[in-house]
């Protein structure tokens, strides 16, 4: 835990100036605020009965007591001010960082962690620290002068009260334990209820058109009506035990207040004896004092509940931070005038250590070249994309392209010489001609149109509510076709040196595949291409085509000698027709 | 916002009595001071230590009474709020299945479900935090100025300033600072969503090298989230230092003051310190309410959007039952349909008639208007232009739930739903037998595999049904679709999972074991359609061409093109 908040720290030492202020203004704020019952009460003693004021005095002392409140107003203000900058700047940063480095993992580590939990990571458990460590932090801070401080001026005041109230201070945290400790179970039910209930709602509200479709709707509403009600009874109970904390606490809080008043005022009377002599000023003061004294515990519990929250946030960040970077590859070559030659050279690759996937692959690939990679689901033809691109690094042998061993290679040059796109499309929210000039910034409007237009995208973009200037995200409606055909036209805007095409046409229909076609085929001119897919049809004209086998090449060669051949592709191929 | 206060309504004794009994806490909670006061003035001057005795002891029997009081009201708080959420929660889904496609459209099923499940939390426990806190602070500031009022009007005058003054400037800094809490917000979706984004195109980033604008960008979101924040900090910032000063300068101005009127005689040494308490219980109950202020605008905004469902009509219904008189099962007479704020129609000047029993073909490319054809007969949408008639009726008219359990319907996008395969099977019939569900898996092609798991038809399907291969769960939905002898069945697109063969033995069965039902084929392939009686070539929207297979390979353009594509391929050249 320690180690985890020293390295929230560190973030935060570049504003360590507003850390040491926050502190300082907190000692002096709350220390201020603390003697305005002490001229409180000491006004009240100079306001014995009728006749009997000391008016010199109680204008000195109210004076004195306007100022010491200003003052504390104004450090109150200061420790906000940077507390606010201290939290918000470095959360930034920490943020920052995070993004970053989700930009220099390798993609092995994309791949294997949960989507929605990195995003998470990154914003919700990033405002949890931000909230709970530097905020509470600060609160923190302030409840434990405010409890010293008070302790001291009651201690000052009269040491054997003071005694008294720090005896009956466990009280307070006695009744708050045990009643989270009951609340604790059914508060864990209620949750699981929710959970079920959202899981219901995702399920049935989120596929609201079958539903409507299968007439589903009575016997849905049903179901949901158990699980609502269920909650609600549940939810009763669990919000019930909760909120009995507050109501306990003050009540013990306001069992302190009269054992105080008691012992202070049988003091002030005499009678007793080992309490000592005490003003009516003096039991103002002291009663003042024990209703500060007690607030910071139930703050201070909160704050630490909120605290363990936070570090767990943070070692769930760090977690990520901590993750191994992709090499440095500043001081390498850039790839320049590529050639479009690629060669494998007894490359060896697998994801997994145990399951062997690529063994001893070696191909080489004449410039200017189309290779199709065919084979069943998880023979490796993403894998071979994966390695050439270098989103995973290969364990033996060595990639050559345009001669040049691509770890020698910047990464971005490397990547930058091929055009790619994959079965799973990306778009991003923007507009439809921000999503296509993504590979080319400072297309114009017609280079864009003139793309569009070429893998048939203009007719659907142009009924679009605002056309290319529809802003479009991954769920706005686009069918998955559509996307794709935007994620091709994004290529033919860059016209790169090489192809990969990953199952680029799955989702698109035959027609306007056929007639985007014409347009690859144009654009692969003289390229060096990679199509993966699974329709062999669109593979056909490639003049070398790789078949696949749990990562081994079994065949090898352009389709009509493969078909001659007799063998796995011939039988893949003719499966398709068997109608 | 109004119409959801109706769900509070069978909790009326809750919402009364609960904020009661907060105020007999509140008001035990004032008399404790004013006791205190007694106990300086009357037990201290007098040294009388019984009434010392006697009157803490009443403190503690308050403290008993006030604890009582504060239980019996957090409980009926948690009561109503549960109970107005469920109720509120039981209307909104029962609102929701009421509601059409087009009113689902424009809000989206993942909003619908957000504001099923967590808008809804945050009104009710809007609701309970109201009834617990929002009532308890006015009744502590009012209680503590009455109390003021009783032991010295003139004195009380500070009261009314400094209560006052500290409220308007809560009011003001809330009124700067929502819409500023707001922006912030947009703020950190924005960067959320450019995370999201991010991690789903890693491969896409990175291929095209822009990992630095990435990062560029998503720096220049944070810097916005911290410039909002700090932004808004600075001015709530002012909050509690300034209700802390006014307070307690308030307590100078009642010491002064104070000392004035006892030194007329006119108040007492106690009854000052009662006075400095309630100063300060009134600054402590106008922090709570500041800080209560943030978790009403949540709630706020939460029953807007709760509202914003409840504001969309339900779907019209008609009352018509089959009468089985048409002649045309399915007639579309000049139909025309855009989606709401579409630019342009979906689908333009659709005519066709169907006779029961005909198998129609649609065919065409991506975003063709196929789907949305085969949706108007169902009256999903509801068509803008022309007629769409069912069994010799307009969709219109008919009652929509007989009219949709007269149709199979499987979309394109499979989905199959956390439960047996027998409760999925059972959709379209609550009660359909173990026979009739083995029938259709049967017709579907599907009891091959179903039959061969372990648990047959009590197999345990997971969300979305992800312990399934694609093809196998498209021929489940097909199969759910056909159980209970629908009179038409729709296929929307829903073989494209499966290979040529089991295609067409798919084909073959739904022929043989379906005889007398229509069948509404939507479809990429002209193979699969070959057969069909009648097919409608749909381009950009508009039919292209409608004939039969045959007639259409003579004359319709469209419809040779997208045959001779597929013909090619086949014959390898």
């Amino acid at each position: 835990m320690f180690v985890t908040l020293k390295r929230i720290f560190s973030y935060a030492r570049p504003y360590m100036a507003y850390f040491i202020l926050t502190l300082i203004c907190a000692v002096i704020g709350v220390s201020l605020s603390l003697t305005a019952p002490v001229f409180i009460g000491k006004a009240v003693d100079c306001c014995v009965g009728k006749g009997l004021v000391d008016f010199p005095e109680l204008g000195k002392i109210a004076a004195e007591l306007a100022a010491m409140v200003i003052g504390s107003g104004i450090f109150q203000w200061l420790m906000s001010l940077c507390t606010n900058k201290l939290a918000f700047l470095t959360v930034r940063d920490l943020r920052s960082d995070a993004f970053a480095k989700l930009e220099r993992v390798p993609l092995r580590f994309i791949d294997r962690t949960t989507k929605g939990e990195l995003t998470s990571r990154v914003i919700n458990d990033i405002e949890i620290i931000s909230d709970g460590l530097l905020q509470g932090f600060t609160q923190f801070f302030s409840g434990i002068i405010t409890i010293l401080g008070t302790l001291i001026f009651m201690m000052f005041i009269n040491f054997k009260i003071a005694i008294v109230v720090v005896l009956l201070t466990p009280l307070s945290f006695l009744a708050a334990s045990k009643i989270t400790k009951a609340t604790h179970n059914s508060y864990a039910r209620q949750s699981q209820m929710r959970g079920e209930m959202v899981s219901f709602a995702e399920e049935m509200a989120g596929n609201q058109k079958i539903v409507k479709a299968f007439v589903y709707d009575s016997r849905a509403e049903e179901r949901f009506e158990k699980i609502n009600s269920e909650y609600g009874k549940i939810g009763v109970k669990a919000t019930f035990f909760s909120s009995m904390t507050n109501p306990t606490t003050r009540f013990v809080n306001g069992l302190i207040y009269a054992a105080v008043g008691l012992m202070g005022s049988l003091g002030a009377v005499g009678s007793l004896s080992f309490v000592g002599r005490m003003t009516v000023g003096n039991l103002s003061s002291f009663l003042a004092y024990s209703n500060q004294y007690t607030k910071p515990f139930n703050e201070i519990s909160g704050v630490f509940a909120e605290l363990q929250n936070a570090v767990a946030s943070a070692q769930r960040v760090f977690s990520v931070l901590d993750e191994e970077e992709v090499s440095d590859d500043s001081g390498k070559a850039v790839l320049e005038n590529c050639s479009g030659a690629v060669t494998f050279e007894n490359v060896f690759f697998s994801y997994d250590p145990k399951v062997r996937l690529i063994q001893d692959f070696s191909l080489d690939v004449k410039p200017g070249q189309r290779i199709a990679i065919v084979g069943p689901t998880g023979c490796g033809k993403s894998t071979i994309i994966n390695l050439l691109l270098r989103f995973y690094d290969i364990e033996k042998g060595r990639i050559l392209i345009s001669g040049k061993n691509i770890s020698d290679i910047t990464r971005d040059s490397l990547r930058s010489s091929f055009g790619m796109v994959l079965q799973e499309t990306w778009v991003f929210t923007g507009t439809v001609a921000e999503n296509i000039s993504y590979g080319r910034d400072g297309a114009s409007m017609e280079e864009i149109i003139a793309a569009a237009k070429s893998v048939h995208a203009h007719g659907f973009i142009k009924r679009l509510p605002k056309g290319y200037d529809t802003v479009i995200s991954e769920d706005s409606g686009l069918s998955q076709g559509q996307k794709q055909l935007i994620c091709i036209a994004r290529i033919m805007l860059m016209n790169p040196p090489m192809l990969i095409l990953d199952e680029a046409t799955s989702s698109i229909d035959l027609r306007t595949e056929h007639r985007i076609q014409r347009a690859f085929i144009k654009l692969m001119e003289g390229k060096t291409s990679f199509i993966i897919a699974h329709r062999l049809s669109t593979i056909k004209n490639s003049d070398v085509i790789l078949v696949l086998k749990n990562g081994n090449i079994v065949e090898q060669g352009s389709h009509s000698s493969l078909m001659k051949q007799d063998g796995f592709y011939a039988r893949l191929y003719n499966s398709q027709f068997a109608s | 916002m109004k119409k959801l206060l109706k769900y509070l309504k069978n909790y009326k004794k809750e919402l009364i009595f609960g904020p009661f009994f907060k105020l007999l806490e509140a008001i035990f909670e004032l008399i404790v001071p004013f006791v205190m006061a007694n106990i300086i003035d009357k037990g201290i001057a007098g040294g009388d230590t019984a009434y010392i005795l006697k009157m803490c002891g009443v403190i503690v029997i308050l403290g008993i009474c006030g604890l009582g009081f504060a239980l019996t009201c957090q409980y009926l708080a948690a009561k109503c709020a549960y109970g107005f959420g469920t109720e509120l929660r039981r209307a909104m889904y029962s609102h929701i299945n009421s509601l059409s496609h087009s009113s689902v459209d424009k809000i989206g099923t993942a909003s619908l479900v957000n504001r099923l499940t967590n808008d809804t939390n945050t009104v009710q426990n809007g609701v309970n935090m109201f009834i617990r806190l929002a009532v308890r602070a006015p009744f502590l500031v009012i209680g503590a100025a009455v109390m003021a009022v009783t032991i010295d009007v003139k004195l009380s005058l500070i009261f009314f300033i400094a209560a006052p003054l500290i409220s308007a400037i809560i009011f003001v800094i809330m009124r700067k600072t929502v819409p500023m809490y707001k922006k912030t917000q947009q703020n950190l979706d924005r960067a959320a969503l450019l995370t999201r984004e991010n991690i789903e195109g890693t491969r896409v980033i990175r291929a095209f090298s822009r990992q630095q604008e990435e990062i560029r960008e998503f720096g220049t979101a944070v810097d916005d989230i911290a410039e909002s924040s700090i932004a808004v900090g600075k001015i709530s910032a002012i909050l509690n230092p300034a209700a802390f000063m006014i307070m307690n300068l308030g307590i100078v101005a009642i010491v002064w003051f104070g000392g004035v009127r006892i030194d007329a005689g006119n108040l007492t040494q106690g009854e000052l310190t009662a006075f400095t308490n309630y100063m300060t219980q009134i600054l402590l109950a106008l922090v709570v309410l500041a800080n209560l202020i943030v978790t009403f605008t949540k709630a706020f905004a939460s029953a807007n959007r709760v509202s914003e469902v409840f504001d969309l009509p339900p779907e019209e219904n008609g009352s018509l039952s089959p009468s089985g008189s048409g002649v045309n099962i399915i007639e579309f007479r000049n139909v025309s349909f855009a989606y709401d704020g579409a630019g342009d129609s979906s689908v333009r000047g659709l005519s066709f008639e169907l006779k029961a029993g005909e198998m129609l073909g649609i065919i065409g490319g991506t975003g063709s208007g196929k789907s949305t054809a085969a949706a108007l007969i169902p009256c999903f949408y509801r068509a803008t232009e022309g007629e769409v008639l069912v069994d010799g009726a307009n969709v219109l008219d008919w009652d929509r739930d007989v009219l949709r359990s007269m149709i199979g319907f499987v979309p394109q996008k499979t989905v199959l739903f956390t439960g047996t395969v027998r409760e999925n099977m059972r959709w379209r019939k609550a009660d359909a037998s173990d026979e009739e569900i083995v029938a259709a898996l049967k017709t579907a092609q599907a009891w091959e595999f179903v039959e061969k798991m372990p648990d047959g038809l009590d197999t345990f399907i997971a969300q979305g049904g992800r312990n399934l291969s694609g093809g196998q769960k498209q021929r489940i939905a097909i199969a759910r679709a056909l159980v209970g002898a629908p009179k038409i069945i729709i296929l929307d697109d829903s073989t494209s999972a499966l290979d040529y063969a089991t295609d067409l033995r798919l084909r073959k069965a739904i022929n043989e074991d379906m005889e007398g039902t229509t069948v509404i084929m939507i479809s990429q392939r002209t193979t699969s359609l070959k057969d069909a009686d009648k097919i409608i070539v749909m381009d950009d929207g508009e039919p292209a061409g409608i004939g039969t297979h045959e007639e259409l390979l003579l004359g319709c353009g469209v419809y040779r093109e997208i045959y001779d594509s597929q013909m090619n391929e086949k014959e390898g050249n």
